[in-house]
């Protein structure tokens, strides 16, 4: 086994402490036998060891975590294989039993913690309950224990942060704070499931971080859920790709990384590693169809959300705005569609100013700018049918007759590459993939001259994603329909945008092609968030810690500068 | 057994055996009652014999035919009075929560105007002065029934009008018509149905309570609610009459409340994973 990091205070018993052999979870209802949805997996995690679980969703990932606790999700069931715990065979004993084994011995971290924590509690009663009632620990002593934690974790002012609420702190400290009531009953294994997923670039470096020093300070074991294949290099020892409840392949983190054995994981690999061939596309020529012109907005009562910001997009463009939660990147798409209005500033929508409001825009003004969601599920009527989503927009703005209207929305299913079939099944029936090509297809039914991409591919798996962007481009290609890109990803930003604008704190910090905005001499803040997307190096995490201690720009810095 | 895909549970399945009875027996009282309900047919308080199954009431009525056109009485006016309270509350409760604004704020306080007095004590109110006639009934309790059915269709749709598939139909430029009747009704439909088997019940209940005060159907009309009534006395004479209207009153309500329980568990599975 190689350690790559000198385990500093970690024991040296290297003892197997979870042996799950032959593992099955399958789901079982009144109704019959269902899907398998882990299938004969196996693995030993030895005491100080992490071994990382990736896979895209339906993996079996996050079920072998749970499984490991000896819980699984309604209607599932584990249906066989051992699961020994030390020398306790989880599978053997009461679900009584398995409680009293969760929180103080095996201890589990969630993605999101503010869903995890009680609103009406303050931090330092919900780090210590599980463990003062569990016995482990007195109140007094599970206190101090939770300062020190706090300290391990970098979280400020760690003495009083403990009797803030839950919505006093920030996102990653959240995070940060879950792990610490995960740690304080100090269990033998920790499990994290996808606990840096929902946060920002910036803050998912400093949880990394923050989560690697507890884990090999105390030398705990620990499964690390990810989808995310550079993110689970940096912390973990080892790695078992998982393929629909199947392992793909288990092996040294290194091993994965630079000589992956199968194709499927080779996939993963080069599907990050490739793309950073700048897009060169020359609308230079080209009229703007869009022309945002210092634009202010805010919601009322609140200060400015976007604050004198300028944008142009041309025919043919692709122009992505980046930013972190919070820079106002959404609003900015909200106050060009009119949802919320500006309170100054104009748009300009082909050479003519926009009104401010959705409601006083002509039938011709709505038509032409068209949008597509993050999250598929919500963006489509899980109660039409893709004939009326995809056929209302060709009804209503160019009053077709019902069979031209059926004929279009066949054509625009053939486009995205989805069979004709589909256009009688609900859009409920489809996978996550599939909506959001629906939902391509509904945009472009109205024949814009600018589709507004919100987040587009961040709910989806990333071999998904990236054939939705290879979709979009290819569209773009065929109509010269005009994208404006709304997104915290800069690797979709380097493979999709000829243009960038970096927004933080409602304002533009960079813009321009992004070739040049992506290439030094950078703004400090585009610095900041290039280098922190994890790469598929092991060593990527230690170069980017090594670099900041000496001074480099960090967010919180950066905010607080004027 | 199931339906569309679900599978019905046991307590569910005898809830649906139940209402349906029930609905049959009052959709053909009159061919299926061997009397008339107002007609006397022999002695005050006969006891039960083959002719007359459940005996006569205090007229020398039949109390089985009673039974069975109350059972047309009672079902119907609830379902009535359910089916116009709900078309009062949804259309409200939609419009309040798609308008919202100046709109949400006068209907919403309207209603909690209306919830803040006891429902019976204002039905009296109402019946008092207008009289019992069956509109005056109907719309008394439709009305007050309305405002629970409003803050539910109200709630179900702010819920559904914040989701992305309303605003891409608000950026489309659709109207409020379409927005109401195409994206937010179908979806609201499943917590609707259970709502309406509930307040459904609620309504039997309540026609029975006003029944049984005097206040409800007026003789002579049978009706379960004012059977018990007018039979209450004899159960201190040993005499089953009462118990007859009042356990077809529990049967129906705990029927049609198996049939709710079963439709809200499939509702609530739906949405996400349980422990």
């Amino acid at each position: 086994m190689s350690q790559q990091s000198p385990n500093v205070s970690g024991p040296k018993d290297n003892s197997v402490i979870l042996d799950i052999r032959g593992m099955r979870v399958a789901v079982r209802t009144d109704a019959g036998d269902g899907p398998v949805l882990v299938d004969d997996v196996s693995l030993q995690l030895r005491r100080g060891e992490v071994i990382g679980l990736i896979g895209e969703s339906g993996a079996g990932k996050s079920t072998i975590g749970l499984a490991s606790m000896g819980y699984t999700r309604r209607d599932c069931y584990i249906v066989g294989g051992n699961i020994v715990f030390g020398d306790t065979d989880i599978r053997a004993i009461s679900l009584d039993e398995r409680r009293e084994l969760r929180g103080p011995k095996i201890a589990y971290i969630a993605q999101s913690a503010a869903a995890s924590f009680n609103p009406a509690h303050t931090l330092m009663d919900q780090v210590c309950e599980a463990s003062v009632r569990h016995g482990v620990l007195s109140r007094a002593e599970a206190r101090a224990e939770a300062i020190s934690l706090f300290k391990q974790l970098d979280l400020p002012s760690p003495e009083t942060i403990g009797s803030r609420y839950p919505h006093q702190v920030s996102g990653g400290q959240l995070q940060r704070v879950m792990a610490a009531m995960a740690m304080v009953a100090k269990p033998d294994i920790l499990i994290f499931d996808e606990p840096t997923t929902a946060l920002d670039v910036t803050t998912q470096v400093e949880c990394l971080a923050a989560f690697r020093k507890l884990i090999r300070g105390h030398g705990t074991a620990a499964l690390y859920i990810t989808h995310d294949l550079a993110v689970v290099a940096q912390i973990a020892d080892r790695i078992m790709v998982l393929r629909r409840g199947k392992m793909v392949e288990f092996g040294d983190s290194r091993q994965i990384l630079q000589q992956p054995k199968e194709e499927y994981t080779r996939r993963l690999v080069t599907e990050r590693v490739a793309g950073h061939n700048f897009v060169d596309v020359n609308v230079a020529d080209q009229a703007p169809i869009l022309a945002i012109d210092h634009v202010s907005a805010n919601y009322p009562g609140k200060p400015k959300v976007i604050d004198d910001v300028s944008l142009e997009v041309r025919k043919g463009d692709t122009v992505a705005v980046v930013g972190e939660s919070g820079s106002g990147k959404s609003t900015l798409a909200r106050v060009v569609t009119g949802l919320l209005p500006r309170i100054a500033g104009d748009v300009r929508f082909n050479g003519a100013s926009l009104p401010a409001r959705l409601k006083d825009r002509t039938k011709d003004q709505l038509r032409r700018v068209q949008m597509i969601y993050q999250m598929p599920d919500v963006a489509l009527n899980p109660q039409h049918t893709l004939l009326e989503t995809i056929g209302r927009p060709v009804a209503f703005y160019f009053n077709r007759s019902r069979e031209e209207v059926r004929a279009r929305a066949a054509e625009l299913l053939r486009q995205m590459d989805l069979p004709e079939s589909f256009i009688t099944r609900k859009t409920s029936e489809l996978s996550g993939g599939q909506k959001q090509r629906v939902s391509i297809a509904r945009a472009l039914a109205a024949e814009p001259d600018l589709i507004i991409c919100d987040e587009v591919t961040s709910a989806l798996d990333q071999l998904v994603g990236e054939e939705i962007l290879r979709l979009l481009k290819k569209l773009q290609e065929d109509l010269g329909v005009a994208y404006l890109f709304i997104t915290h990803d800069l690797g979709t930003v380097k493979r999709i945008a000829n243009k960038v604008a970096v927004m933080l704190k409602g304002k533009v910090v960079a813009g321009g092609d992004t070739a040049t905005v992506f290439a030094p001499p950078y703004h400090p803040y585009t610095e900041l968030l290039l280098s922190s997307v994890p790469e598929m190096r092991p060593d990527w995490l230690d170069e980017v810690l090594a670099a900041r201690a000496t001074g480099a720009a960090t967010t919180s810095a950066l905010l607080r500068a004027p | 057994m199931r339906i569309r895909g679900y599978k019905v549970s046991v307590t569910a399945q005898i809830g649906i055996v139940v209402v349906v009875i029930n609905l049959f027996v009052a959709l053909f009282a009159p061919l299926i009652a061997p009397f008339d309900q107002a007609t006397p047919v022999g002695d005050a308080w006969a006891d039960p014999s083959a002719q007359h199954w459940l005996g006569l009431d205090n007229l020398g009525r039949d109390i089985l035919s009673r039974l069975i056109y109350g059972a047309r009485m009672s079902i119907g006016l609830s379902l009535v009075i359910t089916a116009l309270s709900f078309l009062i509350g949804v259309i409200s409760g939609f419009a309040a929560a798609v308008a919202g604004g100046w709109i949400d704020q006068a209907l919403s306080r309207l209603v909690d105007l209306l919830l803040s007095m006891p429902t019976l004590i204002f039905a009296f109110v109402i019946l008092s002065v207008l009289g019992s006639a069956l509109p005056v009934l109907i719309f008394t309790i439709a009305i007050l029934d309305s405002t629970k059915v409003f803050r539910l269709a109200r709630s179900v749709a702010i819920n559904i009008v914040s989701l992305e598939f309303v605003e891409a139909a608000r950026l489309r430029g659709e109207g409020w018509w379409w927005i109401v009747t195409r994206e937010v009704l179908p979806n609201a439909v499943p917590p609707l149905t259970a709502e309406f088997g509930l307040r459904f019940c609620f309504t039997f209940l309540f026609i029975a309570a006003l029944s049984f005060l005097g206040l409800g159907v007026q003789p002579p009309n049978a009706d379960w609610g004012s059977m018990v009534k007018e039979y209450g006395e004899m159960i201190n004479l040993g005499s089953a009459a009462p118990l007859y209207p009042a356990g077809a009153i529990a049967i129906l309500v705990i029927g049609a409340n198996f049939i709710v329980d079963w439709m809200l568990s499939i509702h609530s599975r739906g949405q996400g994973e349980g422990a």
